[in-house]
């Protein structure tokens, strides 16, 4: 099973400020901790939405509009994401426990979100029977 | 937190610490089997005390030091009945809080290289090996592993329980890490059973299931593991690469019905991109080390070219059968040949190919390998050679011990046969 760790951006973060070194270090540490327990998948940090651009379509089936970053609402913005592989909810929830506060000033927050996977990748029953709701439920909309 | 939840949030904390902590007892006792028994011992006495109090802020020092204290109160009621024990207490004390918290990094990757040397020693039976390291490494129940196994549960925990014997009675259970020539040896004995786990999973051998999930993905955590404490080990890096360049292909290929389905009829877009760019970031890694490439990097290098390549037809089939080749010179075997004939005549065409097929028809070891009449077969075919195609892919399902593949290769025969 994967899931997305994701560390929401802050004021900081938005502004590219770099974290201290200590928590630099404390966030090396954790990676390294993933990897060593064979569960790292990917671990990447993101630039501030300052270059980033929003493309959304408020007409349905009309033009897509783009707005320019920086967003104003750091808190609903992402800074960076770790995706791991593991056996259970518990084991990633585990592991999202223990990572560090990601900025230290009373901010962090990280939203742990499972990733949507192929059924036959996992043998876990739970997780087959919400896909095969899931695929159920899909069937339906697309009849009706 | 409901007793269930809490159950599954133990066995969670178990799951990412049980290796670290058996690793980490073993240095301290010098018998895995008493390891295991102590953090078992740990565990239980963690599922008694965490529903009530909570996971611990630190739950794998929390274990270790349960572990330590248990190895101390048995030193003490068991002093003259049972001398191992003096072992732990004397060892236990020469080591700090920090060592028994699993401060330092490197002394984890020690001992969790340590840990694989000695599950998959080679004074074990294959199927001790593979057991002992679910079980130790993998932190998998002994029900687990038979049922990835389709085995008996009893079955797999004799296994266990042989295999530690034989370590204890050998005084191999906890040496320290091989050196040397030794080193290379032993590797490859570890890189086999992963490997083996992984084969295993990926396309069982006989049976009804094509892949099983669990080996795969527990062999695959095993080779990312190895790749990160023995990180001056091209093979290790290769061998990991191999198994994530097969593990993005896992989801394309078998069809909705089981049935299996070719490299050159999969879905390419449904391959696993990420996994794929783990796949050559670990061979870039074999490869950075500058010394020649082993079996395993080798056939991560073929699946590489697999991987880039937008279909069957835009591959570079030369310099699969080139890799192919240089596979030879390390590891002859006339299976390498078969898959240099097949390269081969995807890159220059069917006509020389078969020759070189026909050629392999008398070596003893493929005489009942499915795979070289099948590939005989797809020549056939496509220099128009329609029955006698039909006939060798015939002969190939009578030989496939999977039903999915002998099913698969009937299909083809029965295609050859109308088309007559």
């Amino acid at each position: 099973m994967r899931f997305m760790m994701i560390v929401k951006a802050t004021a900081d973060s938005e502004n590219g400020k770099p974290p201290s070194p200590e928590l630099f270090e404390a966030m090396m540490k954790y990676n390294e901790e993933l990897a060593k327990a064979g569960v790292l998948l990917a671990a990447d940090g993101l630039h501030p939405s300052s270059n980033a651009i929003r493309i959304s379509y408020p007409e349905p089936g009309g033009k897509p509009k783009v707005i320019d970053g920086p967003f104003t609402e750091a808190k609903e913005l992402i800074a960076g994401y770790t995706l791991i592989e593991v056996k259970s909810r518990e084991e990633a929830i585990e592991w999202a426990m223990r990572m560090p506060d990601p900025h230290g000033n009373g901010e962090g927050r990280i939203e742990l979100r499972q990733v949507f996977e192929a059924p036959e990748l996992t043998e876990d029953p739970s997780m087959l029977v919400s896909h095969a709701k899931l695929t159920e439920e899909m069937k339906r909309r697309g009849r009706s | 937190m409901t007793e269930s939840a809490s159950r599954l949030a133990i066995e969670a904390v178990w799951r990412i610490e049980s290796a670290k902590l058996i690793a980490g007892l073993t240095r301290m006792v010098r018998d895995v089997g008493l390891a295991e028994d102590l953090a078992q011992d740990a565990l239980v006495i963690a599922l008694e005390k965490w529903p009530v109090t909570g996971i611990p802020d630190k739950p794998g020092a929390w274990l270790m030091t349960a572990a330590k204290r248990r190895a101390l109160d048995l030193l003490r009621r068991d002093k003259l009945r049972d001398r191992k024990y003096e072992e732990v207490g004397r060892s236990a004390e020469l080591y700090t809080e920090d060592e028994l918290n699993g401060e330092a990094s490197g002394e984890i990757g020690d001992d969790l290289l340590r840990l694989i040397f000695m599950t998959c020693h080679p004074i074990l039976s294959r199927e001790g090996r593979v057991a002992l390291t679910l079980r130790l490494l993998g932190g998998l129940t002994t029900d687990e592993i038979a049922r990835a196994f389709i085995v008996p549960e009893p079955t797999i925990a004799q296994r266990i329980v042989r295999a530690k014997r034989t370590l204890r009675e050998a005084r191999a259970a906890f040496e320290e890490t091989p050196a040397g020539p030794e080193l290379k040896e032993r590797l490859e004995a570890v890189l086999e059973v992963i490997y083996l786990m992984f084969n295993e999973g990926y396309a069982a051998t006989s049976g009804e299931n094509w892949t099983r999930p669990l080996l795969c993905q527990e062999a695959l955590r095993l080779g990312r593991i190895l790749a990160e404490v023995a990180p001056l080990e091209p093979e290790a890096h290769g061998l990991a690469a191999l198994m994530e360049f097969q593990a993005s292909r896992l989801k394309t290929r078998v069809g909705p019905a089981g049935e299996p389905i070719l490299l050159a009829d999969q879905n390419r877009s449904l391959w696993d991109r990420l996994l794929i760019r783990r796949g050559l970031a670990a061979l870039e890694r074999a490869r950075s080390l500058g010394r020649p490439l082993g079996p395993y990097a080798l056939q991560a290098a073929i699946a590489a070219c697999h991987a880039e390549a937008p279909s069957s037809e835009e591959t570079n089939w030369m310099r699969i059968a080139a890799l192919y080749e240089a596979l030879s010179r390390v590891m002859p075997s006339p299976i390498v040949e078969l898959n240099r004939a097949v390269a081969i005549g995807m890159a220059f065409g069917p006509a020389f190919a078969l020759e070189l097929v026909e050629q392999l028809e008398s070596e003893p070891a493929l005489q009942d390998y499915h795979l070289l009449p099948s590939v005989k077969g797809d020549f056939l075919y496509k220099l128009g050679r329609i029955e006698e195609a039909g006939a060798a892919f015939e002969a190939a399902a009578a030989m496939a011990r999977n039903e999915q593949e002998r099913d698969l290769l009937l299909r083809r025969a029965a295609a050859c046969r109308s088309a007559e």
